[in-house]
């Protein structure tokens, strides 16, 4: 699913049009995005959270070429998913039609 | 920033109330669980994609008896960060090296 059907559940209960819909929806994703550009972690109970992370430089490897490089200081976005939507993924009621096999 | 620093933030910004901005901040979650508990693949432009990876059962070991436990396959909703936000959130430097 894409961001049309988070604006098509959300259109169903709030008396806005479509397209306010989709602005408020970008508007919500556009929030998240500068929080964790600035500044740290966003807590979102019952789903989860994204977590920023200071990697530190290190010593690694082109996998294809074998050289030595020094990777930089980076920072990194991490997803932690909550207890509540593990559990929810993990229920039995939902087919498990998928073929999202790793 | 917690849920209710997100709404208040969505209310600010879009002249919506507190009331509204909950109801649409709480849809937008619902519907992401929804659809990972069904197994699909989100995809949000510009921020990033989820998917549901399955894991396989295997036989582990409580580390503070030594007995062997059977840990059942389990589902695990997976995180990739989009190219532009990986990109963002790494304009800005860690401190120190």
């Amino acid at each position: 699913m894409t961001k049309i059907d988070i604006i098509e559940a959300i259109y169903e209960k709030v008396g806005f049009s479509k397209k306010e819909v989709a602005k408020i929806v970008e508007t919500i994703f556009d929030i998240m995005k500068e929080h964790l550009t600035r500044e740290d972690k966003i807590k979102i109970s019952g789903f989860g959270n994204f977590v920023v992370r200071n990697k530190r430089a290190r010593r690694g490897r082109n996998p294809q070429t074998g050289d030595d490089i020094q990777i930089t200081p980076r920072r990194i976005l991490t997803f932690k998913p909550s207890q509540v939507l593990k559990a929810a993924i993990n229920r039995k009621e939902t087919p498990p039609s998928e073929s999202s096999q790793v | 920033m917690n849920k209710a620093d997100l709404i208040t933030r969505v209310s600010e910004r879009t002249n919506v109330t507190q009331k509204v901005a909950k109801v649409i901040v709480d849809t937008l979650f619902n519907k992401m669980k929804e659809s990972l508990q069904k197994g699909e693949r989100i995809e949000i432009r510009g921020f990033g994609s989820f998917v549901v990876r399955n894991y396989g059962g295997y036989k582990g070991r409580n580390p503070k008896t030594g007995e062997v436990v059977d840990v059942p396959p389990k589902k695990l909703p997976f995180f990739k960060v989009g190219k532009e936000l990986k990109e963002l959130v790494n304009t800005v430097k860690p401190q120190e090296g």
